[in-house]
């Protein structure tokens, strides 16, 4: 039986996307014809305080790469506040998942404003390599299978 | 411990409590259990001693729900649980009583019987009035010493100070036992590489059997219905469909408690698998000490929790990568 | 079940270039719940909404999703074609194909496959939606102003114009505010209480509005379109009916030691009084402390000599109650204690003062009737020192970390005034920077320099020694020149920075309006929302917001009156349904998502619930959906997911997680 050549690695990455900025930003990217790979997929949410630890882990349960959160920049958030406590949120869940071994590059905050159609699709474009570069998130998707 | 006694029947008698939450003898001499007292004749079985580890303060959001008064026997450690619990309105401080009991550190069996003492049949030195310096310890096969620091629950040796940060009356004399520096263990791991890192976790975790132990134990892990129990995540406790689940648990628990987590160590102490679980807690309190300045939960009652809070020029997450 | 409609759009060759549409029809009419799936060129026209509308109907659709562009650009659109065919609108998702996938993919099989990938998260999504509706509430038509200086004022008298009751409340005894201790105005020189009485006036005669003076807001419940309100109006002991406002009574007090807050207790006044001569209401209030009659029980002259019979020594408080659709905040502010500065000599020297006493000396209703002289010795000053930023721009917490705005104009307008009356008298300022943005300041600025001739230096003042002979030696440095300066001055004027008044943290604990560390209250958007707080109906006006001076004060007030009166034109509040609710089973009652809420819409109550047959009273979140925004911050910070957010459901977020990474 002949051996079948080992497919190649197409990340899963889930981006969660404030609606107020950072989901603009990702249309303008998308008007501005400003690429980055398909390999990305944006869920929107109302703002980036909306976003769970359970969603990011729920996604690297079932098997995300690489997890991105993006919101507004600090001091415009549409409800004011918001992006302030999932700054501290997401310190914390990041800096526990690279307390238990987990890459910290799977995992990342970035603020777009709804005028940076170009920094989103920079930070993507970069945010895909690293998670090239780091390959398949074995070490939260499962634990007892692997030695 | 008489004199806790004398006191829990006076205040009884008086009707200023209808029960009194403490410590009951279990059918070891080294693992008291939790229970109410409310007639004479139940004293019998109440102990305070060197074993009473167990944090009651959790217990006081169901004796809040009852008629009268609780009289409720506080470590100074157990108040900050109390505090929070407090704070969250999760316990109504007009139905307790505190007794602020007196604590020269708690002592862990385990530590005990890793110095090669087995066939315990009767352990002295450990009440509140005992020099507190020695074990002795009556085996199967004579008479065993141990010093009472090497016995000493590892929260011990972190003690938050011997100060009762909430009462109505302090009885016994309490003593600081920290003698570690209580993030040790966190730098530790903190060093390792991250392939370390995911070993040592992988090896710890591996062991949970989900008994729920700790998230039944923990002052701060509270809810009505936990959210592993519930169907608003999907996440509801089944067959495990992956082992991932366990790490999930885990670090969501800890992401619960965050900021809320007195460090009381209780987790750990009732680990049926020995899982060192303070070890996730205590890393969110550390990191919250480092970015958003040092909090204890329970300690300040008016204090707003460093997750319900913020500050403009908070450090942003990617500082967790560049800590090297 | 749901009953899913899929309609996969082209937009011309935009999506259907890139994405081969059809391969996601027929990909998605398999996904669980598609009952319907189809494609059109153009789904936001006509014919496209016309074939959603049809297929709602024929295959009676119970929720749809469309592929198509942003759901910025079209939801709305979306929305509104299922609500006309019957289709609650919150039952419509839209999964983003163009923007996100077609548009920057260039690979037809990638752009496909991930095509696909969104349509199944929004249709894993849709399959967890619920029917959501508007809620609707009432709005009472009439409107509080906290505070009566010139923000308040305005505000109300721009909303009394449009036809709407206006309730102005006022903790002293007279409106007018800080502006009516103001000599003149800067940058046009133009006397304070000129331009400023004839609004008070109108104000006052206004049928449209209610004055209470010497009044506090006592407690506020309800919430946007629907306040209710307690306000204390103070014992005045003076009945507001009968009084005539002659002044005998204050002419013939005895007791004549109360120092007068009007001048910054520059001098004294007596116990019943009116803060200044144009006061309004022009009624006098018996000061209980310093009245010898409640003091010691014997005097009773103001009682004798009124001829009105105004005079109520049993006069009580009184609480009225109130209901408002909107609260417009206009505290305004006073200068900070200068305890912390005493390098400064405030504390030691008579001629040390601050720049407000300043203008109350310079007025000619003042202390010293309009007479620029040494509160010392009553001698006219040779010699003036200002120093600026006095407690503004500070790096410790001795004083405030911004800048106060005002204090270079002021003091250019101080500058100049004094070398024009006094042309004999030199001055000095020493100033960190000077900042003149505003239409006609820098040049005000520099007429204070080159025609006035006014010496400015930058560089900050060290300290001020009072001298044995009464001068005051003032240490400062040029930074200019690099050289220290030993100055003697006869008068030194502090530009002391201003804070909101103290009174604002209760009044927005009151409102659950947010505050920033500085006391400021906060804007709903620092930007694009500058008079809204972001507790809805709640509107700000005035300093109370960030420093200002009058012309931007008075523009600000008019914007907050603007926004008050476009609330209370509508008679019912729409309210948008993608808000919090709380599982009363699930909720701890511990509070955390109060905390979080920006809005204030989290409160709770003692509920009886019915948990699986336990019977219990527990403590309960509720959220007020007038007021929640649907941000979400509590959902997250409920631990046991009791806090859920409604079109943003925890389910519906884990099933396009799982969706993507299935």
């Amino acid at each position: 039986m002949p051996i079948e050549a080992k497919e190649e690695f197409r990340p899963k990455i889930v981006a969660f996307c404030c609606n107020w900025c950072s989901y603009a930003g990702a249309d303008l990217a998308g008007s501005s014809r400003l690429t980055y790979p398909a390999d990305v997929k944006i869920i929107r949410v109302p703002c980036s305080c909306r976003v769970n630890p359970m969603f990011i882990l729920r996604a690297f349960e079932k098997g995300a790469d690489g997890v991105i959160l993006c919101g507004c920049h600090p001091g415009d958030c549409h409800y004011s506040t918001g992006n302030y406590y999932a700054r501290r949120r997401m310190t914390l869940l990041f800096s526990m998942l690279d307390y238990i071994g987990v890459e910290n590059g799977r995992t990342r905050v970035e603020w777009v404003s709804a005028a940076e159609g170009v920094k989103f699709s920079a930070t993507m474009n970069e945010f895909v390599e690293k998670i090239y570069s780091l390959g398949k998130n074995v070490r939260l998707e499962d634990l007892r299978c692997r030695n | 411990m008489q004199e806790l006694i004398k006191r829990a029947k006076e205040l009884l008698a008086d009707g200023t409590v209808v029960r009194v939450l403490g410590w009951k003898a279990g059918d070891l001499p080294y693992n008291p259990e939790p229970a109410y007292f409310e007639k004479e004749e139940d004293f019998r079985d109440f102990v305070y001693n060197g074993f009473c580890g167990a944090n009651l303060s959790k217990y006081m959001i169901e004796a809040s729900k009852l008629e009268g008064k609780t009289m409720v026997c506080l470590k100074p450690c157990d108040t900050y649980s109390f505090n929070q619990l407090l704070k969250e309105h999760r316990v109504d401080r007009e139905k307790a009583y505190i007794v602020g009991v007196g604590c020269k550190g708690k002592l862990d069996i385990e530590k005990i019987k890793a110095q090669g003492i087995k066939g315990i049949q009767a352990i002295s030195g450990a009440e509140l009035t005992d020099a507190g310096d020695v074990l002795t310890i009556q085996t199967l096969y004579g008479e065993k010493t141990c010093a009472y620091g090497d016995a000493m629950l590892e929260r011990c040796h972190v003690c938050k100070g011997k100060e009762h940060r909430i009462y109505d009356e302090i009885i016994g004399e309490s003593k600081d036992t920290k003698d570690a520096d209580r993030f040790e263990e966190v730098k530790k791991i903190e060093a390792m590489s991250p392939e370390e890192k995911f070993a040592f976790f992988q090896k710890e975790l591996s062991k949970c059997i989900r008994c729920n132990a700790c998230r039944n134990v923990c002052p701060a892990c509270s809810c009505r219905k936990c959210v592993f129990d519930s169907n608003k995540f999907d996440s509801s406790q089944k067959a495990n469909a992956d082992s991932f689940e366990e790490k999930m648990f885990h670090i969501i628990r800890a992401f619960h408690v965050a900021g809320r987590c007195t460090d009381c160590g209780e987790c750990s102490r009732v680990c049926p698998q020995g899982i060192p679980l303070h070890l996730f807690n205590r890393k969110f309190i550390k990191d919250i000490d480092e970015f958003y300045g040092e909090y204890q939960a329970g300690e300040d009652i008016e204090a707003k929790g460093p997750l319900t809070d913020f500050t403009f020029g908070d450090v942003e997450p990617s500082i967790v990568g560049k800590r090297g | 079940m749901q009953r899913i409609g899929v309609f996969v759009c082209h937009c011309g060759s935009n999506i259907a270039a890139t994405v081969d549409v059809k391969k996601v029809v027929e990909i998605a009419a398999m996904e669980p719940g598609v009952v319907h799936a189809e494609d059109y060129q153009y789904m936001c026209s006509e014919a496209g909404q016309a074939k959603i509308a049809a297929a709602i109907k024929e295959k009676n659709l119970t929720g749809i999703v469309v592929c198509s562009c942003s759901p910025r650009m079209h939801e709305t659109t979306f929305r509104k074609a299922a609500e006309r065919a019957g289709l609650n609108p919150y039952m419509v998702e839209i999964a983003n194909i163009r923007e996100h996938c077609s548009w920057i993919h260039k690979d037809i099989e990638e752009a496909t496959k991930k095509a696909v990938i969104l349509a199944r998260a929004a249709i894993a999504k849709v399959n967890l939606n619920a029917p959501l509706h508007p809620g609707e509430s009432r709005v009472t038509k009439r409107v509080l102003v906290i505070g009566g200086g010139i923000a308040g004022i305005q505000t109300a008298l721009d909303i009394a114009d449009a036809g709407y009751e206006v309730d102005i409340v006022e903790k002293t005894p007279s409106i007018g505010g800080r502006m009516s201790q103001l000599d003149k105005t800067f940058p046009t020189l133009d006397c304070s209480a000129c331009i400023l009485t004839p609004k008070m006036v109108e104000a006052a005669a206004h049928e449209k509005i209610t004055i209470y003076t010497y009044s506090e807001v006592e407690k506020v419940s309800g919430f946007v379109g629907d306040f209710t309100v307690d306000i204390r109006r103070k014992a005045r002991s003076v009945d507001m009916d009968k009084c005539t406002g002659c002044g005998v009574c204050q002419e013939k007090c005895p007791s004549k030691k109360a120092p007068s807050e009007f001048n910054r207790g520059l001098n004294t006044r007596s116990a019943i009084y009116t803060p200044f001569a144009q006061a309004i209401p022009n009624v006098p209030v018996i000061d209980r402390e310093h009245c010898i009659k409640f003091k010691t029980g014997k005097c009773g002259v103001c009682a004798k000599v009124c001829q009105a019979g105004a005079i109520d020594y049993d006069q009580k408080d009184e609480i009225i109650t109130e209901k408002y659709g909107a609260i417009v905040v206009a505290t305004g502010f006073d200068t900070i204690k200068l305890d912390k500065y005493d390098e400064y000599a405030y504390s030691q020297s008579k001629d040390v003062i601050t720049s407000l006493e300043l203008e109350r000396i310079m007025n000619a209703a003042g202390p010293t009737k309009g007479h620029l002289e040494r509160l010392s010795d009553g001698k006219a000053p040779k010699e003036m020192v200002f120093i600026q930023c006095v407690g503004s721009r500070c790096s410790d917490d001795r004083g405030k970390s911004y800048c106060s705005k005002i204090c270079c104009m002021y003091t250019a307008k101080h500058a100049m005034l004094i070398r024009d009356k006094y042309p004999d008298v030199n001055v000095t300022v020493f100033y960190i920077d000077v900042r003149t943005p505003g239409k006609n300041f820098d040049e005000f600025y520099r007429r204070a320099v080159e025609q006035y001739g006014v010496n400015y230096i930058k560089g900050q003042v060290g300290k001020v020694i009072p001298q044995p002979d009464g001068k005051l030696l003032v240490q400062g440095v040029d930074l200019l020149d690099n050289r220290q300066i030993l100055k003697e001055a006869d008068m030194v004027v502090l530009a002391t920075a201003i804070e909101p008044d103290p009174d604002v943290r209760k009044i927005a604990t009151m409102l659950t309006a947010s505050i920033d560390t500085n006391n400021f209250l906060t804007e709903a958007h620092a930007k694009l929302r500058p008079v809204e707080s972001p507790t809805a109906g709640i509107f700000l006006s005035g300093v109370c917001q960030g420093p200002k001076d009058i012309p931007e004060t008075v523009a600000q007030a008019g914007a907050a009156a603007v926004k008050a009166i476009g609330l209370l034109a509508k008679d019912k509040l729409l309210t948008n349904p993608c808000t919090a609710q709380s599982d009363e089973l699930l909720c701890n009652g511990c509070s955390a998502c109060a905390n979080v809420c920006p809005y204030g819409a989290i409160s709770y109550e003692d509920r009886l619930v019915n948990d699986h047959g336990i019977r219990e009273t527990r403590r309960i979140a509720v959220v007020n959906n007038a007021l929640c925004q649907g941000c979400g911050a509590c959902t997250v910070t409920c631990p046991s997911g009791a806090m859920d957010l409604q079109g943003f459901s925890n389910r519906q977020i884990i099933a396009e997680v799982d969706a993507i990474c299935r």
